[in-house]
């Protein structure tokens, strides 16, 4: 599975080549190489601890990668190696923002606050790094009625426009998802990386995220999920690379990696009996879209 | 039913009863070494011991008869309040605030400005000079310190136990620079702040990459090893001795308060010489400092720098998924803080006319620390209050005199403001642990502004 001399295809927005991440003995990401095309909803799959979090980490930079090279080409041809790039500049010169298993809010600011914080560089720069902003300025004035009809906008597609005075800690959970969420999308980002956004999520709720991401797309924004939910992954996908161990054990359609022995092994793959079961009904044809 | 009351009536009392004896006994227990014993260094500076028992029955008997009451009547009384409530429904938190609440800071504010005034009125020229100076400044000092600090630690989250080292960089800037060069405080107060915020730089940049109780430490460190400095490098700060005979500041030149000089403020008005009037003129700038601290604090907080220092407070690692450059974030909040230090610093050093090491030791750190707080990280009402109760209190034990016909001729009741202080932090964080303002005003709204409870904000973890 050698892909690192292919390459880069004109419409992929992210190239991940020969990624691997060692933590002490443990190889977490071993030799893995994908890519997800502009425009795109590339899933990311594989059992716990399969090393997901760990390439969303490499990617946006909170781990440096023991070796390998993630490319990033954006929308203007510009193209960035982001295992270089610092972390916070993976998202303020390549636009890449994600959101986090483990929801991180600033839960004691209120709900428009946070989606502002997500604002900061283009505010900074409006306020002349804080300093023409403190003379009260128009340019920051007007920058700053930007940022809260911008707030307003994903508010609104998130569904939080009630909320939008309450501090971010007192919302439910899925309304928590839905502003970790938009709040990415107010940094203006060409990828959006989303870290299982369904994990806990009822199913009216994952129901509105669906749309929510679907419309993220349709906007011109490139995601890349890591997701636990099938139903999610087969529903909204267009491309899904699933993970074992930290390598890639398959890589496709929706529609063929659900078919793919390999997947519904690793996926299920807890207790052997199990197994043999889902590959019975495979073969009898029995099983249906989206149940495994 | 009259029965069972009685019945719970003088159950009560026997568990009152029964708890303050225990608590008389723990305190005997506690204090009998601590207080019952004193040792002192006699003519011949051999140690010796000797016995105070009855001070040590007054602790004693404070601890018993103070968890008597508390057990027997206070705990019961509040109890049957709160039930007494919640049974007519009316709920604790009330929307409607009086008169003084709305308008508290109005208030306060012209309080303030007529302070000096009324201080004179009411105590005479000469009375009044301890209100404008021990009172006034001393306290809208730390008021400046305390509101300085809060951007480091309120806002940004970032625990700074090494404050103080700015506030010493502010007085020595003032004092070295006024001594050598003889520019005047006009000039240096502006210049002591951006030597601060300079000072501040320099230190946050190696410091701020650490985190929690490591940054805690290190800050500690750097306020110690600048007090060293100013310690040992005698050519330039005559070490201990200090610096004396610092320049006063002036009315923007136009008038001085020297009373030699012949365009003297006294003189030029036929005023009777006093220094009341530099002590007023004092408490205005110091005044007016004040506000600036607080109109940029406000400001700022309304910016995205501002927003982005909270936002570090609430979770860093967010931040930097939101290109948030959280090094130069941290190091803008570490130096903003440093120059109001600074700025404090030199008027501390105009007023005093003196500084040496001694003001700028780590207890003033913690001080300033202990106001914010219990202020309420962030809020700068609470702050405020904090430091008047604090500060004030202070001042208030020196003239307990009355103390003195209880605990006898030697004891001098501001050796004990550090356990004041320390009682009063226990109180406030048993019953508002976020402080006495623990809300939060948010920076921004659509439809309305409303106060984020402290449950939700966190306190950081640098
Ligand atoms: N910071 C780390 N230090 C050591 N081991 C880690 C670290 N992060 C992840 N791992 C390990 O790497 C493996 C993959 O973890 P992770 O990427 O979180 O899995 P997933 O997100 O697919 O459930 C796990 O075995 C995990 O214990
Ligand atoms: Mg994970």
């Amino acid at each position: 599975m050698t892909t690192g001399t292919t390459t880069m295809t004109k419409d992929s927005i992210l190239k991940v080549e020969r990624l691997s991440m060692k933590f002490g003995g443990l190889m977490a990401i071993n030799d893995l190489s994908f890519e997800a095309k502009r425009g795109e909803i590339t899933a990311l799959i594989g059992p716990n601890g399969a090393g997901k979090t760990t390439v969303f980490n490499c990617i946006t930079g909170f781990y440096k990668p023991t070796m390998g090279m993630i490319t990033l080409s954006r929308d203007n041809g510009k193209e960035f190696l982001l295992e270089r790039l610092r972390d916070f500049e993976i998202n303020k010169v390549a636009g890449v923002s994600r959101t986090f298993q483990n929801i991180r809010l600033f839960s004691g600011l209120t709900v428009l606050e946070n989606l502002l914080v997500a604002q900061h560089n283009v505010l900074m720069k409006a306020s002349g790094f804080t300093i023409l902003g403190l003379l009260g300025l128009p340019t920051y004035k007007n920058a700053a009625k930007a940022a809260i009809e911008k707030a307003q906008y994903w508010l609104e597609m998130a569904d939080l426009v009630d909320r939008a005075d309450d501090p971010a800690g007192d919302l439910s959970y899925g309304a928590q998802r839905r502003l970790e969420i938009a709040r990415a999308m107010c940094t203006g980002p060409e990828l959006l990386c989303l870290d299982e956004p369904a994990a806990g999520l009822n199913p009216k709720e994952s129901l509105t995220l669906n749309t929510l991401l679907r419309a993220i797309r349709d906007q011109g924004t490139s995601l890349l999920l890591i997701e636990h939910d099938m139903s999610v992954v087969m529903e909204i996908s267009d491309h899904v690379v699933v993970l074992e161990y930290g390598q890639k054990i398959s890589d496709g359609t929706p529609d063929h990696v659900k078919n793919d022995p390999k997947v519904i092994a690793a996926y299920l793959g807890v207790e052997d009996d199990e197994v043999e079961e889902i590959e019975e009904k495979l073969d009898k044809g029995i099983i249906e879209e989206g149940t495994v | 039913m009259a029965y069972t009351t009685e019945n719970n009536q003088s159950g009560l009392m026997a568990k009152a009863v029964k708890e303050g004896i225990f608590a008389g006994l723990i305190a005997f227990g506690m204090f009998l070494l601590f207080v019952g014993i004193e040792t002192y260094q006699d003519i011949n500076n051999q140690l010796v011991w000797r016995t105070r028992w009855g001070l040590l029955a007054v602790f004693v008997a404070v601890a018993a008869i103070g968890r008597f009451v508390t057990v027997g009547f206070i705990k019961p009384h509040l109890d049957s309040r709160k039930l007494a409530k919640a049974k007519s429904g009316v709920l604790e938190i009330s929307d409607e605030k009086g008169f003084f609440r709305t308008h508290f800071l109005k208030i306060a504010l012209v309080f303030l400005l007529c302070y000096p005034f009324l201080a004179m009125l009411i105590f005479g020229r000469q009375g009044s000079l301890k209100y404008v100076d021990n009172f006034g400044i001393q306290i809208l000092i730390y008021v400046m310190l305390a509101w300085g600090l809060n951007i480091v630690v309120g806002l940004a989250g970032l625990l700074d136990l090494g404050y103080v080292a700015f506030y010493a960089v502010g007085a020595y800037s003032y004092a070295l620079l006024s001594a050598h060069f003889g520019f005047s405080f006009w000039l240096l107060l502006p210049m002591a702040g951006i030597l601060a915020g300079l000072w501040g730089i320099i230190l946050g940049f190696p410091v701020l990459r650490l985190r929690g109780d490591y940054l805690a430490i290190v800050t500690l460190a750097f306020g110690e090893i600048i007090r060293l400095v100013l310690i040992n490098w005698t050519d330039v700060t005559r070490g201990t001795f200090g610096i004396s005979g610092i320049e006063k500041a002036t009315f923007f030149g136009i008038w001085s308060f020297d009373a030699g000089a012949p365009n003297n403020f006294a003189k030029v008005w036929g005023l009777p010489t006093s220094s009341v009037y530099y002590k007023m003129f004092l408490f205005y700038i110091i005044l007016a400092l004040c506000m600036l601290t607080a109109y940029v604090t406000i400001r700022l907080r309304r910016m995205p720098i501002g927003r982005a220092w909270e936002a570090l407070r609430e979770d860093e690692i967010a931040c930097r998924s939101l290109g948030i450059n959280t090094v130069t974030t941290k190091l803008t909040a570490f130096a903003t803080g440093a120059m109001f230090g600074g700025f404090a610093g030199s008027f501390f050093a105009a007023r005093q006319g003196f500084v040496s090491p001694e003001s700028f030791v780590f207890l003033e750190s913690a001080v300033i620390l202990a106001i914010v707080v219990l202020g309420g990280m962030g809020s700068l009402t609470g702050i405020a209050i904090a430091a008047v109760v604090m500060v004030g209190g202070t001042e208030l034990l020196r003239e307990m005199e009355f103390l003195k016909h209880v605990f006898g001729p030697d004891f001098t009741p501001e050796l004990y403001r550090m356990l004041l202080f320390g009682l009063a932090m226990i109180i406030v964080m048993l019953f508002k642990p976020r402080g006495f303002v623990g809300t939060r005003e948010p920076t921004a709204f659509l439809k309305e502004r409303k106060a984020v409870s402290g449950s939700f904000t966190k306190e950081g973890h640098g």
